[in-house]
């Protein structure tokens, strides 16, 4: 098994890695402290085609692979979580499932403008009553002549307000399935600026704090019959298919977390003297770098195999699954070895580790929490 | 319209500069960049390939694995990369450099060239103005911007405090500074279609009007001595608050204390 990357992927890497130092790092703090979608960041990163790394050119994508992309949203991810969702979510949940499941009038229609970054995309499945459990969907679609009247609303939405394209699981009926009575889910697109749609509170949150995580609001929202994504009473399929690949995004960003925290704290524990000399020349110090540059290291492997699977495909879901609860997890612990061997320093915001921190938590909770990839993993295994 | 760009492949300095034994730069044990100056260049010819459509082709001497610039250049957006590689073009000056070069270009129909205004490495700023004399064409060196007017650059070349306007009839040469402009990045699609790209190599034979002893070590006239590290300079002395006469008279008494003068 050969674990070296050809040419291609290493200077996807190198260019990946320079334009986070760049552009992308200036502003992590500043998005963070002011909770501001970094939109100067996404319209750099769209003129130079990350918007679209996976997406083939003849949808105007860069007509790359999973793992390119992958990279893109680590080497983002170690300097800014913020920015590293924004990719992931607009790639992962977004355009991927248009990619996956749309017609070709649809691919035609919104996939050009997205992956040029022109608009951006986002993803509604969750609910205050249906996170984890996608049956408990509220949200209705009712076919009425040539139209879907959307009626409900979604939170904790990525690139809630700043999207144009939304992806939107709504429950259009009720049927059979083994004698019992089960939501019909069906996948829709919506656009912004469709009447009767509409944006709730913005939420507060710990970490990840210039991600634009909205409510969104559906009154009487009619869109076009043809705006239907996939077959009706898909939707299920669709939105589990699109976390599958989202979690591929999502661990990556745990992992750019974690590789970022532990450069930070390599440098610092060299330059940091306590007793006459430097932290590093403690064996507690080097103990801790060495577990968290292997679990890191795990974490890497376990994302890039993933991210073959999904390049590979067609089903990815237990490699996604094992990537994401293992790199987010990773991320966690290792940012937060990184704050313990920052001391004092490193509870303060000035240091990025603080904020990496508080952004790592969120890869155990969001798009299927750890829990859900543990049911997901067991349940392959006993099946 | 078509533009050629020469580019050079140098040690990334700013990772520390190392020295063989024989105080030669031992280039294998740096990393390697897309020098500083002909990347803005490369970026000038792309702008104007942008705005008035044009090919681009880099072109570069050096060892084999300076094939790596040229495909960053690629993935940057130039349409060609063509890489002069050859042992018996090896250590060569300036002079064989722009010989070297020269030849390469007249194979190719060219309306202008652009060339870095020097080298990290070498810091000579010779090669782009020794191409122009070779091909008998006009140079104009130090452009801080650059315009198409018909057949015509017009070009602003910078001085220490203030600039000319010149304009020249393509065919000509321009050397760049790197405060031209700001480069683009690659992108990613740019990267997978570099890596997979042909680039064209020449060898000595692919060379013509070139004599054998304008090229390689034996045709540089150029012999180095030494090469050193940036020496780091002392604070220096300032002489404050004193009139010219008594200034000019302080500066020639340290002079001559350290028999310079």
């Amino acid at each position: 098994m050969d674990f070296t990357l050809d040419k291609k992927h290493e200077m996807a890497r190198s260019l990946f890695r320079e334009f986070a130092q760049n552009e992308v790092k200036p502003l992590a703090q500043e998005i963070d402290e002011e909770e501001r979608f970094p939109a100067e960041t996404i319209e750099k990163m769209a003129r130079y085609g990350f918007m679209g790394i996976p997406i083939p050119r003849e949808y105007g994508g860069q007509g790359c692979d999973v793992l390119t992309y992958v990279m893109c949203v680590e080497e983002i991810a170690k300097v800014c979580g913020t920015t590293a969702v924004a990719l992931s979510a607009h790639t992962s949940l977004c355009m991927d499932p248009i990619l996956t499941f749309g017609t070709e009038e649809q691919k035609q229609k919104y996939l050009p403008d997205l992956a040029s970054g022109r608009k951006i995309g986002a993803f509604g499945l969750t609910e205050p009553g249906a996170g984890t459990d996608a049956q408990g969907q509220q949200t209705k679609a009712v076919l009425d002549g040539d139209e879907w009247v959307l009626n409900g609303s979604k939170c904790f939405i990525t690139n809630g307000k700043v999207a144009d394209v939304y992806i939107i699981i709504a429950v259009t009926g009720i049927v059979e399935k083994r004698g019992k009575k089960m939501k019909e889910i069906s996948a829709f697109i919506v656009e912004k600026g469709t009447p009767g749609f509409s944006f709730g509170t913005k939420e507060k949150k710990m970490g990840i704090r210039g991600s634009s995580t909205y409510e969104l609001i559906f009154e009487d929202c009619r869109i076009p019959k043809e705006n239907l994504l996939g077959q009706k009473g898909k939707g299920f399929n669709i939105a589990m298919h699109s976390l599958d690949g989202g979690r591929i995004g999502i661990a990556a960003q745990a992992l750019g977390l974690a590789e970022g925290a532990l450069d930070l704290t390599i440098a610092y524990t060299k330059e940091r003297k306590q007793f006459g000399r430097s932290i590093s020349q403690f064996q507690n110090t080097q103990f801790q770098l060495a577990d968290m540059a292997t679990r890191t290291e795990a974490a890497q492997l376990l994302v890039y195999k993933a991210a073959r699977a999904k390049d590979n495909g067609p089903v990815y879901t237990v490699e996604a699954a094992k990537a994401k609860l293992f790199a987010a997890e990773t991320a966690s612990w290792v940012t937060s070895k990184a704050v313990q061997l920052h001391g004092g320093y490193g509870y303060i915001r000035e240091y990025d580790v603080e904020r990496m921190m508080r952004d790592a938590k969120i890869t155990e909770i969001y798009e299927g929490t750890s829990e859900v990839q543990r049911m997901v993993i067991s349940g392959a295994l006993l099946r | 319209m078509k533009i050629v760009v020469c580019i050079k492949q140098v040690p990334d300095t700013a990772g520390g500069v190392k020295f063989k034994p024989d105080g030669t730069l031992d280039r294998g044990a740096m990393l390697a960049i897309m020098n500083p100056d002909d990347k803005a260049g490369l970026e000038a010819a792309l702008r104007i390939k942008d705005q008035n459509g044009a090919e681009v082709t880099v072109i570069t001497m050096g060892l084999p694995k300076a094939d790596a610039v040229l495909r960053e250049a690629l993935a940057m957006g130039a349409d060609k990369g063509i890489l002069i590689t050859d042992r018996v073009l090896g250590g060569a000056d300036t002079w064989a450099t722009s010989q070297t070069i020269a030849a390469g270009i007249r194979n190719l129909d060219y309306d202008l060239i652009i060339t870095g205004r020097q080298a990290i490495d070498g810091d000579t700023a010779q090669v782009g103005p020794q191409i122009a004399e070779h091909l008998g064409i006009p140079v104009i060196s130090y452009a801080q911007d650059i315009k198409i007017e018909g057949d015509s650059v017009v070009v602003q070349r910078q001085f220490e405090d203030r600039y000319h306007v010149l304009k020249a009839k393509m065919p000509c040469l321009i050397t760049a500074l790197s405060e031209l402009n700001e480069p683009r990045y690659m992108t990613p699609g740019g990267i997978w279609d570099a890596v997979d790209a042909q680039i064209t190599v020449w060898g000595r034979n692919d060379l013509k009007d070139l004599d054998d002893s304008n090229i390689g070590l034996k045709g540089s006239p150029t012999k180095i001595a030494k090469a050193s590290d940036k020496v780091r300079k002392g604070e220096g002395t300032m002489f404050k608050d004193l009139d010219p006469d008594a200034a000019a008279a302080s500066i020639a008494d340290v002079l001559s204390e350290k028999h310079i003068i």
